[in-house]
């Protein structure tokens, strides 16, 4: 698979969940590992583009497949606007959900340059800050929602908007 | 820490692949679409599959929504967020998007499919109650051909479905008729749970008359419940009031809940009853405004 845009290959057991192979086999240990039930959210990595839940998808699964993790937000040394937000507003306290929280995030902005604050709280409904800081976490995203235009180029939809075949 | 037993990998890269690979491993393999019901219950050694037949790799084969002028025709690998994000779908039936916004969550939802939805067969599924208040009908594919079964042979039983050894679900259809609308009212412990109790209606209108209706309910029984009762009492009838609180008492007789974890029996018959009335209500208002 490719993990931030590196190639890795690796012999692994069929059982082994995305989650453990990222920290534990490729040393990312950015992604946090929490419920293990898909509830709580602090694993979110990308896979293909779309934020998931990496406790509940299979190593395996993602071969062949693009994943992204938060390490893989900074770019060249510049903080990605999201990780500024969270800086600037006090986005996290003890730190624990923000992996995921900034996956998801960075996923709604290429979506969605400008969302309401309603938004961004059904984007961010699949993860657990157990500080209970969503408001300052809302106003870090709605921070980098405001600082970002002009530092970035791919503000395009992604692709996978129109993934489904419909037709009508 | 939480990880399934021992399994091995197995990719399949088309339909017919697929169906190679379950036929030549026979029931110790299962496939595995999203993974959000399938992944869990392997956790928990509820389910014990020796192979995974992993079939995201047929997204493109089986992932659409086809609006046809008789019938919707869903593919099995359909993701919750397709679902959600159809505006043809929620055009014809808005009971999907009404029903997709309460499924899990946006990052779960980017994952589950249609498919391992009904395949689950869990008494509590959303899609499913869904499926069973629209008529739909399940394409089951085996490597001699198709079969076509209802919602009702679908499911025969709580994590039971008649999908056998070598076959796989790949199409759910849906009959298409003017004049009608729907909606889906679920009551749940938190966001994104599975349901306590969720009623879904469908409502066909004939100038002032109720031309068909139909009612689904979860989590009241060993499976999700069509209530031919409910549709033979609104037929030829006007909608009104009375009308929808005769409907949810005969929804609430005609239903089986059992006391548990998430309510009591008692409850469950109330929520059936007051559900029913809603979701009629809501989609007789959403025939009159257009929508």
């Amino acid at each position: 698979m490719t993990v931030n845009g590196e190639e890795v290959t690796r012999e692994i057991e069929g059982r082994l969940l995305l989650i453990h192979f990222l920290r534990d086999h490729l040393g990312l240990t950015g992604t946090h590992w929490g419920c293990d039930t898909s509830n709580c959210g602090t694993c979110v990595v990308w896979l293909d583009g779309e934020p998931v839940k990496s406790c509940t998808v299979l190593a395996a699964m993602a071969g062949g497949h693009e994943v992204r993790t938060v390490e893989d937000l900074e770019q060249d040394g510049k903080l990605d606007p999201v990780q500024q937000g969270f800086m600037e507003c006090h986005g996290l306290q003890c730190g624990f959900c923000t992996p995921g929280m900034m996956m998801t995030a960075r996923a709604l902005l290429d979506r969605n340059p400008d969302p309401s604050a309603q938004e961004i709280r059904e984007a961010i409904s699949g993860q657990i800050c157990r500080c209970t800081g969503y408001a300052t976490i809302v106003r870090s995203v709605q921070w980098a929602a405001a600082h970002e235009a002009g530092s970035r180029t791919d503000e395009t939809d992604s692709p996978e908007t129109v993934a489904t075949g419909t037709a009508s | 820490m939480q990880v399934p037993a021992p399994l091995e990998y197995e990719r399949a890269t088309s339909v017919d692949h697929a169906l190679g690979l379950l036929e030549r491993l026979g029931s110790s393999a299962r496939l595995l679409a999203g993974g959000h019901s399938l992944l869990p219950m392997m956790k928990l050694r509820l389910a014990n599959p020796e192979y995974l037949i992993d079939i995201n790799d047929l997204h493109g084969e089986l992932g659409y929504i086809r609006m046809e002028p008789a019938q919707i025709r869903i593919g099995a690998m359909t993701r919750h967020r397709e679902l959600l994000e159809s505006d043809a779908l929620a055009e014809a039936f808005p009971i999907f998007r009404d029903a997709e916004r309460v499924i899990a969550d946006p990052v779960v939802r980017n994952r589950g499919t249609l498919g391992g939805s009904l395949c689950q067969a869990d008494p509590s599924e959303d899609l499913s109650a869904v499926c069973t208040t629209l008529g739909a009908s399940c394409v089951i594919r085996n490597r001699t051909g198709e079969r076509v079964v209802t919602m009702e042979e679908f499911h025969r039983g709580p994590y039971e479905t008649a999908v056998e050894d070598g076959e796989m679900l790949v199409e759910i259809r849906i009959p298409v008729r003017g004049g009608g609308s729907s909606a889906y009212e679920k009551v749940e412990r938190r966001a994104g749970d599975w349901a306590i109790v969720s009623a879904g209606a469908a409502v066909w209108l004939d100038g002032e008359v109720i031309a068909d209706a139909r009612v689904g309910l979860a989590a009241v029984g060993p499976n999700t419940t069509g209530l031919p009762a409910v549709s033979e009492a609104l037929r030829g009838k006007r909608p009104s009031e009375d009308l929808y609180e005769r409907a949810g008492a005969l929804a609430a007789e005609n239903c089986n809940p059992a006391t548990d974890m998430r309510g009591s029996a008692d409850y469950k018959r109330h929520l059936a009853k007051e559900l029913t009335r809603r979701a009629l209500r809501r989609s007789v208002a959403r025939i009159n405004e257009g929508v």
